[in-house]
């Protein structure tokens, strides 16, 4: 094991199923004890990469190592130091949940003087000791199956952890719970978590990976993806006056500026506008001076718009899509392409 | 292995708190007690060649066909339904321990089962309570054989029917293949003998030494040879192995 290098290693990993390729030449590495989000659109091959980490399917080709082990060369080694917590969460109906996670314990290899304590341990951590103790599996509610799922997958201490959409089908308040459970192994273990969720990646994870059709699109931290991907400044102006004196006031700060109001006037007769420039530039101090200066105008709210990981993610599988399928520019006159397995991502509404 | 012990514990505990197992042992003892009792029937009515218990042995197929498919059709196809084979296969347990532990625990309750009927003879001397019948309902040899047969033919069964549940993800699939291999293995390779008599003598020979039905007239006369075990033992290791690979390769 190398102490000082990444807990997880991937170089040009590819696999094939058939004919379908499902991961294509993805490269990444995670630092210990990072929190790193997959995302991907369905079919991405987000759960095929962590199947391969886990070593649970061998990869066509390509290196995958956990803790400077090779996955394909030593998997037992790696199933030793991962905890895997796979998509849907499958357990046994008819355990208690004290009762399987001991019987887990024991095939990770936990000593047996260790395992009493150590399971006691995670249900405190995944609040499953007092209510859900010596109930059957089978009758807890999908929250409680959850954190059963994520006991399981931190119970031998592992580097690295891999859960497969760990929040699918939980209500916010419970989704707040695993985020937080998540958040609690930040610094200790590294933890690879996938979801199609934007928003929950953005605030859980250190590092993001988007992934589509099984190619890496983009990596890095979300304020890095930022700046690669977005490449403009985005205002939201609550606004009341004259809008068709208004197009050469805004010109006037920056030509290539577009603006749209984006409703009708509300009572009171404010317009909502978006204001965009094409760069990344802060012009709401010259938009509140100039707004100033003519009086005729009031202004109720300015307030620059975060680009979202949602903005990220449509950006960076646009530009996959428009890199995959070149002869589409190539031949605009050919019949309709076939259309991708996913819809192709559109531009999201600009909140009003 | 270190994770077999766990692993088969794991599988005796969902067995034996499954209603399924006890349904499936309650109907296995009526059948075979229903069998036991019309043999002692044709016994009474007429004089027969062979004992009680040798023509009970006879019949071991008959629980073999249902038995077995039933208590192995669950073992591993429904383990990769649910997707739990998945997550056991993540822990440092191997494909062979897996397989191993989903056998032996088919394997003791196929034993038990048949250790039960062990009290048909004991209650029909006890009911007739003659010093003659006793020495025809309890032959020492005819038992020991008998149950040892049933003992070490079961490796090969109870390890078809992993085979079969290895195979897919489907429990009727599983129970469907694991009856037609059963059936092919056992009346298939008697048919099989019938037809190899004007072959030459190198496969009438091969065939012979296939005889499961051969083998337990041997057994059941006493006669204990070294080459059914081999048979037995070599064929449950090949077919174990192959589950294992089928395991290790579609999880």
């Amino acid at each position: 094991m190398n102490a000082s290098g990444p807990n997880i290693e991937v170089h040009n990993l590819h696999k094939r199923f058939g004919q379908v390729s499902a991961v294509e030449d993805i490269t990444f590495e995670v630092g210990k004890g990072q929190i790193m989000g997959f995302l991907g659109p369905n079919g991405a091959g987000k759960s095929t990469t962590m199947r391969i980490l886990c070593g649970i399917i061998p990869a066509t080709s390509g290196v995958a190592r956990i803790c400077g082990i090779s996955v394909a060369n030593h998997p037992n080694e790696v199933k030793r130091r991962i905890g895997y917590m796979p998509e849907n969460n499958p357990l046994p109906d008819d355990m208690r949940v004290v009762e399987y996670l001991r019987y887990r314990g024991h095939l990770k290899e936990i000593p047996g003087r260790k395992l009493k304590q150590r399971v006691e341990t995670v249900m405190e951590l995944c609040d499953l000791r007092r209510r859900a103790r010596r109930r059957v599996i089978g009758t807890l509610s999908k929250g409680y199956r959850q954190r059963v799922g994520i006991a399981d997958a931190i119970l031998a201490e592992p580097d690295v952890i891999v859960m497969d959409e760990p929040t699918i089908g939980l209500d916010p308040h419970q989704i707040l719970a695993v985020r937080d459970l998540i958040d609690s192994f930040r610094g200790e273990m590294t933890v690879i978590l996938s979801s199609h969720i934007l928003a929950e990646i953005e605030v859980s994870c250190d590092c993001v990976i988007i992934i589509n059709n099984g190619r890496l699109v983009a990596t890095g931290s979300p304020v890095n993806l930022r700046t690669e991907f977005i490449h403009n400044t985005i205002y939201d102006l609550q606004l009341q006056g004259d809008l068709a004196a208004l197009d050469p006031l805004l010109k006037s700060i920056h030509p290539d500026l577009t603006w749209a109001p984006s409703s009708d006037p509300d009572e009171s007769g404010f317009y909502s506008l978006t204001i965009e420039v094409p760069q990344i530039e802060n012009i709401g101090e010259e938009i509140l001076l100039l707004l100033q200066r003519h009086a005729e105008y009031r202004v109720r709210a300015l307030h620059a718009v975060e680009p979202s990981l949602e903005d990220i993610f449509l950006a960076a599988t646009k530009r996959s899509w428009n890199e995959s399928m070149p002869e589409k520019a190539v031949n605009p006159q050919a019949t309709e392409p076939a259309r991708p397995p996913v819809p192709h991502p559109t531009p999201p509404d600009r909140p009003g | 292995m270190k994770h077999l012990p766990h692993l088969l514990k794991n599988e005796l505990r969902a067995l034996f708190i499954s209603p399924a197992t006890y349904i499936a042992a309650v109907l296995f003892l009526i059948l075979m007690g229903w069998l036991y009792w019309r043999i002692l029937l044709q016994f009474s009515l007429e004089p027969q060649d062979d004992l009680p218990s040798a023509l009970f042995f006879q019949l071991f197929w008959l629980p073999v066909f249902f038995m077995v498919p039933l208590l192995t059709m669950k073992s591993l196809a429904e383990e990769r339904r649910r997707g739990t084979l998945e997550t056991l296969m993540t822990t440092p347990a191997t494909g062979m321990e897996i397989v191993l532990s989903k056998f032996a625990a088919a394997y003791i309750f196929y034993c038990c089962l048949w250790l039960l009927t062990l009290g048909f003879p004991i209650l029909a001397n006890l009911s007739l309570n003659s010093p003659m019948m006793e020495d025809r309902l309890l032959d020492r040899a005819t038992l020991f054989g008998g149950y040892l047969f049933v003992a070490i033919s079961g490796l090969l069964f109870i390890s078809v029917g992993i085979f079969a549940s290895s195979l897919t993800r489907s429990q009727v699939v599983a129970g469907m293949l694991s009856f037609c291999l059963l059936f092919i293995i056992t009346i298939g390779m008697r048919a099989l003998h019938e037809e190899a008599v004007s072959w030459g003598p190198w496969l009438r020979e091969t065939v012979d030494y296939m005889q499961i039905f051969r083998h337990l007239e041997e057994f059941s006369r006493g006669v204990i040879d070294t080459r059914p075990f081999f048979f037995y033992i070599s064929n449950t290791a090949l077919i174990l192995g192959l589950s294992v690979i089928v395991v290790e390769a579609k999880a």
